[in-house]
């Protein structure tokens, strides 16, 4: 017969508050096998632990209930608190009578029965723990980061500086991101460029880093210590060991096309670099529009190319390796304007740019060279609208969020505007000012010095009339509708995930947020983790950021990374899915429904019934399953149970439930 | 939504009076293509924005009632209409009773009727715009509008609010500019698509209405516009009737004069599907809209227009 101990925690009032927490201890100790009950203020606290463990030598416990908040908070603290006595670390149930109890409830009259109901059902199972035990497997000390932005960059320098080398898959062709496309940062004002471009130089040094461009990673197998990446970079049509990046090529290539680095505000070649700063410092050929690729006349390229460089028959790489490690750095989008805000032209106007557009405009190697004119007739704009909250904060046409980096960096564009261009008005429409970070209220209020005029209210409607932007809006604070008419329009508009969040979510198992954001494992205590061991995050693929707050996230993954790296081995999971080969029938369903592929077919050939037979049964590799239990319930004839949550214990759990 | 082309009719109050030339060229581009209207036995006023503001109630019952009879005559038909307002009122209405089934339930009680709520209602502008009805318009075209400038006017109550009308882009709808393009006309790009045309307050308050209109005049005028479609009754009044006395206006304020008939949207279509003036009801406006139409029509039907008026038939 087994001793159970039941702790009943107040957490304050947290839980004491709407639940009669001595009465619940009191219905504790009659139930059967109970053989101590009792509370404590904090159970999770030193003294709260030092009791547990007091009460186990003193009444001879063999398992314990601990009724306090959800497992997700402190079932760890508690299994660690357990490590130090005789109990195996695994024989503790957690009664989550706060998420789901006393934070629901509002009066102890609810609260307490339903506490007494999940108390009864954690003892109910606690009966039926086993002692869990885990297995090591090995680390390969080789870090996967996905996405060569500025979090990315950042991610991989400090991983290749504690030692341990990195592989950083960029979907471009250069380094850099979107960070590299700014002109200037809030709220120091210090160039993007001049405090990028050297860690993309620092990173393409680095002996520890290999960067592989236009490259995607294509599959992911194996588990926390041991991924097995497939990646597949793109045919460059340009030998990067042999090129030295003169850049001849670009100056004869006579296809041009739109400039994505310059948002479409200026040309490039079919041959091209992004930008001059770019890391590596050579060119791809875009094969989509390049004429020798396309009907096989020109070559331009080929015939100037001093070291014969150019390759037309590249190919895609598709090389696998393993990783121990996967930090993913995608980044982030601005939202597609022009599909959704008919009432601003619908990017017809082409005097209606994105903030990211100005950026390019306000900047000395961008296509005016620094000086600020309009796109559609390359005059100087005398009044500029800039608009805030473009699909940020709007529910009902695009998205709920708040885009967190608009405010400043529309403060930001007012001041440049301000400064580079004479006699000119500046009207910013904003819904609400956040500024939280240090230095940025300053940063306002010195735009507003610099005599922007803030208007608080959104624009309904730009009208082009006579080459005018004629802005209509409402200023909320004085109750009356505004008319401004600008020659140029600035919309600050949201951040989205990148197109890839979806994909690259779904092939590493991480969860993603109503708006494709990807999660982390909890925002407070696992913030740069993900639910699927060894991979982490970092910058704004997790959600929107600014630039600072991108780099501390950045470190913080990389920080998880070194640590993982430090051990040789890791423990497993203890609470995995088993399977009864005596039960099992080879059927496959866990296979098919297993969402880490931890579950494959094995040949065995066994006595059965006096006759020996081959057959295939399934089995679980340890150290990729997570314990989500799929397979459990998947499995027609019962042969798959999850340790810690066997069918046996969910059974015990709903009869005690049903029993009263 | 039903596919065929058959829909129980609402016409509305201002179908056989201040809407007469939009019932009369609606009904004939209908016959043209094969629509049929089947109009709703004891229909009744909408209630529009006056029951609105009167109570709540009656906005909802005044509607369901009509429709609850549309589908009494025929429960598998569609709700038509022509007017803006008509499809808005009747639009809100069935999308209160979709809403919940305890919303289905009290619009029963209030109007003493069965009502399921499982027809939908659509106005002339969305009929006319399903690909298979453009391809009618094309194959019975006899003429086109000869790149006929016309700033489309949607004004307030087609597109919005977007979850009860569920057609077009509320802020930059599209719909009736394909159609003036399909036959032959130039939509052209202008700001003044869905702002109010001055509507009621020509009762309340009508200076304050005089100046709603002539911003919608001047950015057509200014966008080049020969020519303004609508469709709705009521922006056509605002528009149609005011041109005469707004330019009385203007002239005593030294201001160049407007010079721009308007046309709903199926006399255009019509026109290009050889029915009369008369026919169409063109000749019925306050603002004379016949010498644009013709010149659009005839004057430029040189031989290369024929040509191109035989390359937008086909």
């Amino acid at each position: 017969m087994s001793r159970v101990g039941v702790f009943v925690c107040h957490c304050g009032s947290n839980i004491a508050g709407t639940v009669d927490v001595e009465h619940v201890a009191e219905e504790a100790a009659k139930l059967p096998n109970v053989a101590y009950a009792t509370t404590n203020k904090y159970m999770c606290s030193d003294p709260g632990q030092q009791a547990v463990r007091e009460a186990i030598i003193e009444h001879n416990l063999d398992r314990i209930v601990i009724a306090s908040c959800s497992p997700r908070m402190h079932e760890a603290t508690f299994r660690k608190m357990l490590a130090g006595t005789d109990i195996n670390p695994y024989m503790l149930e957690i009664a989550n009578v706060r998420e789901q109890c006393s934070w629901v409830h509002k009066d102890k009259d609810v609260g307490t029965p339903k506490a007494i109901d999940l108390v009864k059902m954690a003892v109910a199972k606690v009966n039926y723990d086993a002692p869990l035990t885990t297995t090591t497997i090995p680390v390969n000390k080789r870090a996967l980061i996905i996405g060569g932005g500025i979090a990315g960059m950042q991610a991989a320098l400090d991983i290749a500086d504690a030692g341990y080398p990195v592989t950083i898959v960029e979907k471009e062709s250069s380094l850099g991101g979107r960070m590299v496309m700014l002109d200037k940062t809030f709220p120091t004002m210090d160039c993007s460029a001049c405090i990028c471009t050297p860690k993309m130089t620092d990173v393409g040094a680095h002996p520890n880093i290999t960067i592989k461009t236009l490259a995607e990673v294509e599959s992911v197998g194996g588990y926390i210590g041991n991924f097995e990446v497939t990646v597949r970079e793109k045919a460059k049509y340009v030998d990067y060991d042999t090129c030295t990046g003169c850049s001849l090529c670009e100056t004869k290539c006579p296809s041009k096309v739109d400039s994505e680095f310059d948002q479409g505000l200026a040309k490039r070649r079919a041959i091209y670099r992004p930008f001059a700063q770019a890391v590596p410092a050579k060119p791809t050929i875009d094969a989509k529009n390049c004429r020798k690729l396309i009907d096989g006349k020109c070559g331009v390229c080929e015939k100037v190319c001093p070291v014969g460089s150019i390759k037309f028959d590249d190919e895609d790489k598709v090389t696998t390796e393993v990783y121990g490690a996967i930090i993913v750095a995608i980044g982030y989008q601005l939202i597609d304007w022009t599909k959704i805000y008919g009432e601003y032209g619908g990017g017809r106007f082409k005097d209606v740019i994105s903030g990211l557009q100005f950026e390019r405009l306000v900047n000395a190697s961008g296509p005016t060279e620094g000086h600020i004119l309009r796109p559609s007739d390359n005059t100087e704009p005398k009044t500029v609208v800039i608009v805030k909250c473009v699909g940020s904060r709007d529910p009902e046409k695009a998205k709920s969020y708040c885009s967190r980096a608009c405010c400043m960096y529309a403060a930001k564009h007012a001041h440049q505007y301000l400064d580079k261009v004479k006699d000119a008005r500046c009207y910013i429409f904003y819904m609400d000012i956040r500024t939280p970070g240090k230095g940025y209220d300053e940063f306002y209020m010195n735009t507003q010095h610099d005599g922007a005029r803030y208007i608080r209210g959104r624009v309904s409607k730009i009208i082009n009339q006579n080459g005018k932007l004629i802005c209509k809006g409402e200023d909320t604070l004085l109750g009356s509708q505004v008319t401004v008419e600008a020659d140029m329009v600035v919309l600050e508009t949201a951040m989205v995930p990148a197109d890839e969040a979806n994909q690259i979510g779904s092939m590493l198992g991480i969860t993603r947020d109503k708006d494709l954001w990807l999660s982390e494992a909890h925002p407070k205590l696992r913030p740069v983790e993900t639910n699927s061991g060894g991979i982490y995050l970092a910058g704004t693929c997790q959600g929107p950021k600014d630039i600072p707050d991108s780099v501390a996230q950045a470190s913080a993954a990389a920080m998880k990374v070194a640590i993982l790296f430090s051990k040789d081995e890791l423990e497993s999971n203890a609470m995995i899915a088993n399977s009864n080969k005596n039960l099992c029938n080879g059927c496959g369903a866990c296979v098919a429904i297993c969402p880490y592929g931890a579950i494959t077919l094995e040949e065995i050939t066994a006595r059965e019934n006096s006759v020996m037979v081959t057959r295939e049964i399934s089995k679980v590799n340890p150290g990729l399953c997570q314990g989500c239990g799929a397979c459990t319930v998947a499995c027609r004839p019962g042969a798959m149970d999850l340790r810690g949550f066997t069918d046996e214990q969910i059974m015990r759990e709903v009869a005690a439930l049903c029993q009263w | 939504m039903s596919s065929t082309n058959r829909f129980a009719y609402f016409p509305g109050c201002s179908a056989d009076s201040t809407g007469i030339s939009f019932t009369k060229s609606a009904e004939f581009v209908c016959k043209r293509i094969g629509i049929e209207l089947v109009e709703i036995p004891d229909w009744c006023c909408c209630g529009t924005s006056a029951a609105l503001v009167t109570d709540k109630n009656l906005a909802v019952a005044l509607p369901a009632r009509s429709l609850a009879l549309a589908e009494k005559m025929d429960a598998d038909l569609d709700v038509a209409t022509g007017c803006a307002g008509c499809f808005n009122s009747l639009k809100s209405a069935r999308h209160f009773a979709k809403q919940s089934e305890d919303n289905r339930a009290y619009v029963e009680d209030l109007i003493d009727m069965p009502y399921s709520a499982s027809n939908d209602v659509f106005s002339f502008l969305e009929i006319m715009h399903r690909p298979e009805n453009q391809e009618l318009i094309k194959n019975n075209m006899v003429t086109t509008l000869h790149g006929l400038k016309v700033a489309s006017y949607y004004g307030c109550a087609l597109v919005r609010p977007s979850k009860v009308c569920e057609f077009d882009d509320t802020e930059d709808p599209r719909s009736m500019d394909e159609l003036i393009e399909l036959v032959g006309g130039e939509a052209i790009d202008w700001g003044y698509k869905v702002e109010c045309c001055g509507g009621s307050h020509n009762i309340s308050d009508p200076k304050a209405a005089k100046k709603l209109t002539e911003r919608i005049y001047e950015d057509a005028m200014i966008n080049g516009a020969e020519a303004i479609a609508v469709a709705c009754p009521l922006c056509f009044l605002n528009l149609d009737m005011r041109e005469k006395e707004l330019n009385a206006i203007r002239e005593a304020e030294g201001k160049s004069l407007f010079n721009i008939p308007t046309y709903y949207f199926t006399e255009l279509l019509g026109m290009t599907m050889g029915g009369s003036f008369k026919e169409l009801g063109i000749d019925k406006h306050f603002w004379p809209a016949e010498d644009i139409a013709k010149q659009a029509l005839s004057a430029r039907t040189q031989s290369d227009d024929t040509a191109e008026a035989k390359e937008v038939a086909k």
